[in-house]
């Protein structure tokens, strides 16, 4: 059943007032409006979503509501809209983006409370909002994309929000243009399906048009392969770019100088899952090319192993984090990838919840310590910050997927997903991952907030927990990261898999290849997760010598991890620099300067000494010089009329 | 109507060097440029969206005994450039007006007022030779634009403008008399037309040479790579209004060129030239992009962005469908609009500076918000953002290479990422970082007037970011006409190689069959 659904634009309209309003009368109004304003029109939006998530839920299944506000970019056959669609997979999205976004505004109002930059800071957190809620509204890729590259501007600018900080603003750009290398990807996927389907006589982005023409894109063939292999594996980069999969994840650590609710909104609960939920949308598209579904389930578990071995060494609280929001964005892929697009869409869910909790957390460690967000320099804040301290060890044991908590069913889920779907090598570093997470996790935990206390003596004092704006955000996540996961229970108890079943009609069922047990499956992971655990209470509470006697005697592999396998470097020295030097030396100093300017003033020689003639004999007459020369024009051109007429 | 558009500026202009107080000379040329900017507004409301032909037409005979004729019409494809050009025009005087030009106010004004009239007339201009001394009219008060209110080497860098300019119009004049003669075997009388001239058959060999010098006169002006590079040094020393006047609508005189004449005049030939042309439009993207980061200087920065932007414009028309022409218009808009915008934002900040070296900036956020907050805007208008201007045109222009060469297309997608490399960069340089310098820390930020000028700029860029159906569906259809052209002569060209294949390989063929008859025996 579709129905036209006008009150959905409201949900983008509320953030852009919010946008508007911080812009031109912010900075006059002052901080009591502003706070109020931010996240008030994020609460309105995240109102507005519940009802049209009502609607979706009473309605019969497979149901959308629609909003068509205008035509946008038409050309010859070519035709587009501003149009917005909810159906069970942006209901879900919708309100992962309003719900988490509101607590997060929420908590940005104490957490930022002493900037000077008050009302820039919410206009660009609420224009973010704005830019997601697009991402996940639209009705077609092209205006998917225009919320797609809206986001990345937000990061960027949230990154950079501390401007005067060079490196700060060095980061932001950084991610943007990393970003912008996956969305050269991303237009050349749509330039594909444009394509393959005016072969066919279609010419639209509608996700409706390229769902029901699926086939005609799988059927035609582009480089020897398949249009829809071609345009699934170029979106993918854009996804890689975005979600920070290899090999484009670089930006994303570095991301983690912007304020922490923005680490914890863009770059953990929301914007990095656009990828996932993009291939969720295109769930269609996915499962007609095989071998691009592949690509995505084998990057997503590389990428998950490899963030996960970096993060087991980070001193930096937020980089742990930030490593860790790249591994579990590779068990999103991983899930996708294995078509499973259900269990994709739940990890996005649970993930949103924990994560999203972990990085306020860590804010408010780091707020409450003025700053100091080296490990090495916590410790013993367990007394000190108990509420931060108690809604942090949930949200770790939500992500270390220990049950009943919200991670352990959608971890479950796609690691269920990876074995039955033949992915046997991707299942095996997944559940390896799994007792990875739950190690560095653990050593985050009993570092900061076990043992000795590290801090500083003049910080020692002014440790306090954070005021209630911040607190609250924290509870309602910390309740949401308990229980969140179960809307997805393993089938046959109570409810059974509800998320799954809510999303079929928009991303299909999974249909294993191969038979798991389930019960065995989850046992294995679990049980990798409990070892880490367990490893980490050894290394961090019974020895603590340990761990640094073991960096000592594995100097190599632990400088390795240290130095995140030396990616950023390698990318310098092999794209980064040649590149510039190609630029300064070969072109703007060798062809441009030398080779054709030389050519042109060799040539304009004769031209410039004639001009040195004609100046000495006119005294340097400007005015002159051009009137000889109109003369001239006149001339050949009365030449060249008379030679015609004769 | 269009006479009106055209000549009242003139008309400003000699009333204009009749006055003697400052103030009333930028007072009469606001007026004498607002005029027209209504007008043209007035035109665009009641163009008929949906026809392709020309609409306003004059004509009234010139020089019969020549078959010159004063022959006006604005369709789709000149439209939107029309309006553009007065409204940069009436911009470039508010703002020369505040303090940016401070000497000679009146010359200054009389020059964008002749070259308003020009730079209209060559828009306008139905009649190749009315076209022609237009053209030549243009050139002229630039010249004097840079050398008289330019900045450092302002003579060598108008000299070199008007070298390159020349060298390409008087092969151009050429071309024209040539055309026009071989029209007049065939037509029997003398006509400048152009629409008459369209009809004219050439041979292959004369269409080759005509279209060769029509498209030198005008690559030079777009600027395509590798004729580009008077415009940097033209660019550099222009004074505010003459880089925006410049680069927001002059530039487009080539690109507008191809569309008018050197493409529908011999469209054979032009589909001939489809690899030469999108090669040169992709090398013009990738290598403006690249030199442009390298430049220490930001006028400079945007002169080559200009070449990249412009690459874009070429590598669409030659695309000859429809989305890659209806791009191509729209970027050129779209690149009068960014680029006009960043060329004043320039100037604006050399006002206070008396610099333009990126290195002497930095942290500039801190002391002029505003600035900065108009800058981020423009700078990522000019970088293509979806949701603003550039991305329609640069979308189309893709997404039409794509269907024509993918393989220009995926060159030309790299151009998106290097154009966001080169000016985020350049914006991190100016507006981000600590104040390094103890002179920018007290700088002014923009006033009423520098702000008033930004304004409509940054309307069109969110307006035609999510509004571009009114302006493409007015110029789809001459768009289209223009394409009818192409296609036939594509179909005429695609069948006589075809028939030229077949001659190559039935010879052969006889050959072995007369061979296999030979073995038989």
């Amino acid at each position: 059943m579709t129905v036209e659904f006008p009150a959905l634009t409201l949900i983008l309209i509320f953030p852009a007032l919010g946008v508007l309003y911080n812009l031109f009368l912010g900075y006059r109004t002052g901080r009591g409006a502003v706070s109020f304003v931010g996240p008030a029109v994020m609460f309105v939006a995240f109102a507005v979503a519940s009802w049209a998530f009502y609607e979706i839920m009473v309605m019969p299944p497979g149901s959308v509501l629609t909003y068509s506000v205008w035509g946008w970019i038409e050309a010859g056959n070519f035709h587009t809209s501003i149009g917005l669609r909810i159906d069970a997979l942006s209901a879900v999205m919708t309100m992962i983006v309003t719900g988490v976004g509101a607590l997060i505004h929420l908590y940005s109002v104490g957490y930022m409370a002493h900037d000077e930059d008050f009302a820039r800071y919410f206009t660009y957190l609420n224009l973010f909002a704005l830019s997601m809620l697009i991402l996940v509204l639209a009705d077609n890729l092209l205006l998917m994309f225009v919320g797609w590259e809206g986001v990345g501007l937000c990061s960027y600018l949230l990154i950079a929000f501390w401007y005067t900080n060079p490196q700060f603003a060095y980061n932001g750009r950084k991610a943007f243009i990393v970003n912008r290398i996956g969305d050269a990807g991303f237009l050349l996927g749509m330039f594909t399906l444009i394509w393959a389907l005016s072969q066919h006589g279609a010419w639209s982005l509608d996700f409706l048009t390229l769902k029901a023409r699926a086939s005609d894109i799988a059927s035609t063939t582009l480089v020897g392969t398949t249009a829809a292999t071609v345009a699934a594996l170029l979106l993918f980069l854009g996804a890689t770019g975005k979600s920070a999969q290899i090999p484009l994840y670089v930006w994303l650590p570095d991301a983690m100088v912007g304020p922490t609710p923005v680490s914890a909104l863009i770059h953990a609960a929301t914007m990095v899952t656009a990828g996932v939920y993009m291939i969720a949308r295109l769930n269609f598209l996915f499962v007609l090319a095989p071998a691009a579904l592949m690509v995505v389930a084998t990057i997503g578990a590389v990428t998950a192993f490899f963030a996960a071995t970096i993060a087991l060494v980070q001193p930096d609280i937020k980089k742990v984090l930030a490593y860790s929001t790249i591994s579990q964005l590779g068990y999103m892929f991983l899930g996708v990838g294995s078509a499973s697009f259900a269990a994709g869409i739940f990890h996005v869910m649970t993930h949103a919840f924990f994560k999203g909790l972990l990085f306020l957390c860590a804010g408010s460690v780091i707020h409450a310590l003025e700053g100091e967000q080296d490990m090495n320099k916590m410790g013993a804040l367990r007394t000190k910050l108990p509420i931060t301290f108690w809604t942090m060890l949930i949200a770790t044991l939500a992500i270390s997927a220990v049950p009943p908590f919200s991670g352990y069913f959608s971890k479950d889920l796609i690691l269920e997903a990876a074995y039955e779907s033949g992915h046997t090598a991707l299942w095996i570093l997944g559940v390896i991952t799994a007792g990875l997470t739950s190690f560095y996790m653990f050593r985050l935990i009993f570092m900061t907030f076990f043992g000795e206390s590290r801090v500083d003596h003049e910080k020692e004092h002014h440790i306090h927990e954070s005021p209630p704006s911040m607190a609250i955000p924290l509870i309602a996540l910390a309740v949401l990261s308990s229980v969140g996961g179960w809307v997805g229970l393993p089938e046959g108890l109570a409810w059974g898999d509800a998320f799954a079943r809510f999303l079929a009609p928009v991303v299909g069922d999974f249909k294993p290849l191969v038979v798991g047990n389930p019960a065995m499956l989850s046992l294995v992971a679990t049980s990798l997760g409990g070892i880490g655990i367990i490893v980490a209470y050894l290394f961090y509470i019974r020895l603590p010598g340990l761990p640094v006697i073991l960096a000592w005697r594995l100097k190599g592999a632990h400088q390795l991890l240290l130095n995140k396998w030396y990616i950023d470097e390698l990318y310098n020295f092999f794209v980064t620099r040649p590149l510039f030097w190609f630029s300064n030396t070969i072109l703007n100093r060798g062809v441009d300067h030398y080779a054709i300017d030389g050519a042109v003033n060799g040539a304009g020689l004769t031209v410039e000494t004639t001009g040195e003639a004609v100046r000495r004999v006119e005294s340097g007459n400007v005015q002159h010089y051009a009137f000889v020369y109109l003369l001239g024009v006149l001339g050949v051109v009365a030449y060249y009329i008379y030679l015609v007429i004769h | 109507m269009l006479t009106a558009i055209i000549f009242l500026p003139l008309l400003g202009a000699l009333l204009i060097m009749m006055q003697s107080d400052e103030r009333t000379v930028w007072n009469a040329a606001f007026v004498f440029s607002l005029v027209p900017l209504g007008l043209s507004f007035y035109m665009l409301w009641q163009f008929r969206a949906g026809e392709a032909g020309y609409q306003f037409v004059e004509q009234y005979p010139w020089i019969p005994s020549l078959g010159i004729s004063y022959h006006l019409g604005v369709d789709g494809i000149s439209l939107f450039l029309v309006v553009l050009t007065t409204l940069l025009i009436t911009i470039s005087l508010f703002y020369s007006a505040g303090g940016d030009i401070e000497e000679r106010a009146r010359e200054f004004c009389f020059f964008v007022l002749v070259l308003e009239t020009g730079l209209l007339g060559a828009l306008l201009a139905v009649d190749l030779f009315l076209f022609y001394v237009f053209w030549e009219v243009m050139l002229i008060p630039m010249y004097f634009l840079i050398g008289i209110w330019g900045h450092g080497e302002r003579i060598y860098a108008a000299l070199k403008f008007v070298v390159f300019t020349m060298v390409g119009s008087l092969l151009m004049l050429v071309a024209i008399l040539c055309l026009v003669f071989s029209a007049r075997q065939h037509l029997e009388h003398i006509t400048f037309d152009l629409p008459m001239l369209y009809q004219v058959p050439l041979s292959t060999t004369e269409a080759r040479w005509l279209f060769a010098a029509f498209a030198l006169a005008f690559a030079i002006k777009v600027p395509m790579w590798p004729v580009h590079t008077w415009l940097p040094d033209a660019h550099t020393n222009a004074p505010t209004a003459g880089s925006v006047i410049l680069a927001g609508i002059m530039l487009k005189m080539g690109t507008y060129g191809f569309l008018r004449f050197a493409i529908p005049l011999f469209p054979e030939v032009a589909v001939e030239a489809i690899p030469l042309f999108m090669a040169l439009a992709v090398i013009g993207i990738i290598y403006g992009a690249l030199v442009a980061m390298m430049q220490p200087d930001l006028k400079r920065l945007v002169a080559y962005s200009s070449v990249s932007h412009l690459g874009f414009v070429m590598l669409g028309i030659f695309a000859f469908n429809i989305q890659g022409i209806d791009g191509a218009v729209y970027q050129m808009l779209n690149h009068g609009i960014s680029t006009g915008g960043l060329f004043l934002l320039v100037g604006m900040i050399y006002l206070r500076r008396h610099t333009r070296e990126i290195s002497e900036f930095g942290g500039l956020w801190k002391s002029v918000p505003i600035y900065a907050g108009i800058f981020m805007v423009v700078m990522l208008s000019s970088i293509g953002l979806p949701g603003l201007n550039g991305f329609v045109g640069e979308f189309l222009i893709m997404l039409g290479t794509f269907l024509r060469l993918k393989l220009a297309a995926v060159f030309a997608v790299t151009g998106v990422i290097l154009g966001a490399l080169y000016m985020l960069w350049t914006y991190e340089r100016v507006q981000f970082g600590p104040i390094t310098k103890a002179v920018n820390e007290t700088i002014a930020d923009l006033n009423g007037r520098e702000i008033a000028s930004m304004v409509p700029l940054i309307a069109l860029m969110l307006l035609m970011g999510f509004f571009p159906r009114p302006l493409i569906s007015r110029i789809e259809p001459s768009a289209a006409r223009l394409l009818e052209r192409v296609n036939v002569a594509e179909a005429r060209l695609d069948e006589r190689r075809h028939r030229a294949a077949l001659a190559a390989t039935a010879p052969r063929g006889l050959d072995s069959r007369i061979l296999k008859v030979a073995a038989a025996k």
